[in-house]
């Protein structure tokens, strides 16, 4: 490619960093910005807000409620993210290519389409909404994200060695305890890390499926009505990004170039 | 190791597994039972009652929900031409959007995958997947910021006599905002599209005489079209089903406003039939671009 060619597009790169990360430099700005409003510039550096914040109890409650539910969510996908991507490496049926379909389409479908799904369902069936009612709904779109991360650890990793172990006498869970699971370890833990990020900042599928419930980006899409507020909102504003961003980060590290970290979300 | 390990661990769990091990059905169905029976009930099972919710009627008196069958709220949505005129503004704005994202996701894509050395290439990479996990609402309620009257926005544009879009009726900021917060989806894609074109194939274009331009046309832009595709089912989908940002941004109503609102009344059958919308159109697209390779490609 010839040099000015080069030079544009790199001159285009930088232009569109600068459009993705001008906005969440903002955030950091507003955490800090003393007149807490949205008049720009700011007035000013404090550290009153972040006092404030840890001051509010409900936002404290918020936090826990969110960290709980990201748990749960978690806790469940990775068991049943973990099954199906076992069951879809290491054996053939029929119907295999089907799995990997209804797995991903939680998370392919518009998100209003879930929530009133899951909103209707708990409707009909006269089952309350709430906490229990927010784990099943990000649940059921996390686990796309442990079964894709598992799936692709699963596919690089040679079948020799679980052959070799069934070889030596040991049975299938020796085999996935001492063999299997050794080696899906950091894939498992990629996958739970951003089950857990994909959780903590839903908020599209958790209105539907909160019924008064408040989680943190239910706290903060409430507050942002109450003008009082916004200097908290843009305190919880930064929590909320760095404890997804963290642990995304984390999770990239443990896939190095496998591409887990990509995969699909809404 | 195992052996010394397993005498320690006797008994039923060392039986069940040797005898799963002669049974290899059973173990798949085992595998199988948990993750499926959930998606199957937890999910299709939800979708299959919000398409029965919706042919069921609200009580105007009662607010109780009717389970009988009737197509009245289809016929309120095809016939009132308030609905007509959301859902196309909607699909309208989901085809801005995602047009948008691919041509400023291009230069960006396209510098990573063929002009960067490989270790800027994982930095960018990071870089451009790091704020796609951000929280959502937080970005969407910074944009809020920036559009409002004495943001940034403004304050950047006052010294050239201009205003932003606002935060009124207009849609060009929450056009803005949507392409902001769907490029990530558009961009990584396409640079999995672009990295895979061989080198030889430009070369050979190059060779036959294929200036700049025409090896772009002829060459790059047909072989990254399912990479095309496979982001704008994100950006898509996204814009489909998106209530939040719009609320935050504009005064104008898409088809997740209505949906919600609905949703609050509440009026849940006719959310449902609402939100078939929505539904319909995005599994319509998957369908064309599943013929166009797209899903090779995600």
């Amino acid at each position: 490619m010839d040099r000015p060619a080069r030079i544009v597009l790199r001159l285009a790169t930088v232009a569109v960093l600068l459009f993705i990360y001008a906005p969440l430099t903002l955030v950091i700005v507003y955490a800090f910005n003393r007149s807490g409003t949205s008049a720009w510039p700011p007035a000013g550096l404090t550290l009153d807000w972040f006092a404030d914040a840890i001051a509010n109890a409900g936002l404290r409650q918020a936090l826990l409620t969110s960290i709980g539910v990201a748990l749960g969510a978690t806790t469940i996908a990775l068991v049943l993210g973990t099954l199906a991507s076992l069951a879809v490496a290491r054996h053939r049926f029929f119907g295999r290519e089907t799995i990997s379909f209804v797995v991903i389409f939680p998370i392919a479908l518009p998100g209003i389409v879930t929530g009133m799904a899951l909103s209707t369902t708990f409707a009909t069936t006269g089952l309350p909404l709430g906490l229990v009612a927010i784990i099943v709904g990000h649940a059921t779109f996390s686990i796309v994200l442990v079964y894709n991360n598992v799936i692709a650890r699963l596919r690089r990793m040679a079948r020799s060695l679980e052959e070799a172990s069934s070889d030596l006498g040991a049975d299938s869970w020796q085999t996935f305890r001492f063999v299997t699971f050794p080696t899906i370890r950091t894939a498992l833990l990629a996958g739970g890390l951003l089950a857990f990020a994909l959780s903590f900042d839903e908020v599209i599928v958790t209105l539907f499926t909160a019924g008064g419930l408040k989680t943190l980006p239910i706290w903060i899409f409430e507050s942002f009505r109450l003008a009082r507020q916004v200097s908290l909102v843009n305190v919880a504003g930064l929590v909320a990004i760095l404890l997804s961003v963290i642990p995304v980060y984390v999770a990239s590290r443990l896939t190095q170039g496998s591409g887990g970290v990509t995969g699909g979300r809404t | 190791m195992i052996g010394a390990t397993d005498r320690s661990t006797p008994g039923t769990m060392r039986r069940l597994a040797g005898w799963l091990d002669r049974h290899a059905r059973v173990r798949l169905a085992m595998l199988l039972a948990a993750p499926m029976g959930w998606l199957v009930l937890a999910y299709l099972g939800s979708l299959v009652l919000l398409f029965v919710n919706a042919f069921w009627s609200r009580d105007a008196f009662t607010g109780l929900v009717e389970r009988q069958f009737t197509p009245d709220n289809f016929i309120e949505i095809f016939t009132n031409p308030l609905y007509r005129n959301v859902t196309l503004r909607t699909f309208g704005m989901a085809v801005a959007v995602t047009l948008t994202c691919a041509v400023i996701a291009f230069p960006i894509a396209y510098y990573m995958a063929r002009v960067a050395s490989p270790r800027t290439r994982g930095l960018l990479a990071v870089a451009v997947v790091m704020p796609l996990w951000a929280s959502y609402l937080v970005k969407a309620y910074t944009w809020r910021l920036i559009l409002s009257n004495d943001g940034v926005l403004n304050w950047l544009l006052e010294p050239l006599g201009l205003r932003g879009p606002g935060l009124g009726e207009s849609v060009v900021g929450l056009w803005l905002v949507f392409t902001y917060l769907w490029l990530p989806y558009m961009i990584l894609p396409l640079y999995a599209g672009l990295e895979r074109i061989p080198h030889s194939l430009l070369e050979a274009s190059a060779d036959l005489g294929g200036r700049g331009w025409t090896t772009f046309r002829r060459v790059i832009l047909p072989l990254v079209v399912p990479a095309l595709v496979a982001g704008s089912i994100f950006t898509f989908s996204l814009t489909l089903g998106d209530y939040i940002a719009p609320s935050l941004i504009t005064t104008t109503q898409f088809i997740g406003n209505l949906i919600f609102l609905n949703f609050g009344v509440p009026d849940l059958p006719f959310a449902a039939a609402l939100s078939l919308v929505p539904l319909a159109i995005v599994v319509l697209y998957l369908l064309v671009a599943r013929r166009l390779g797209a899903f090779e490609a995600l």
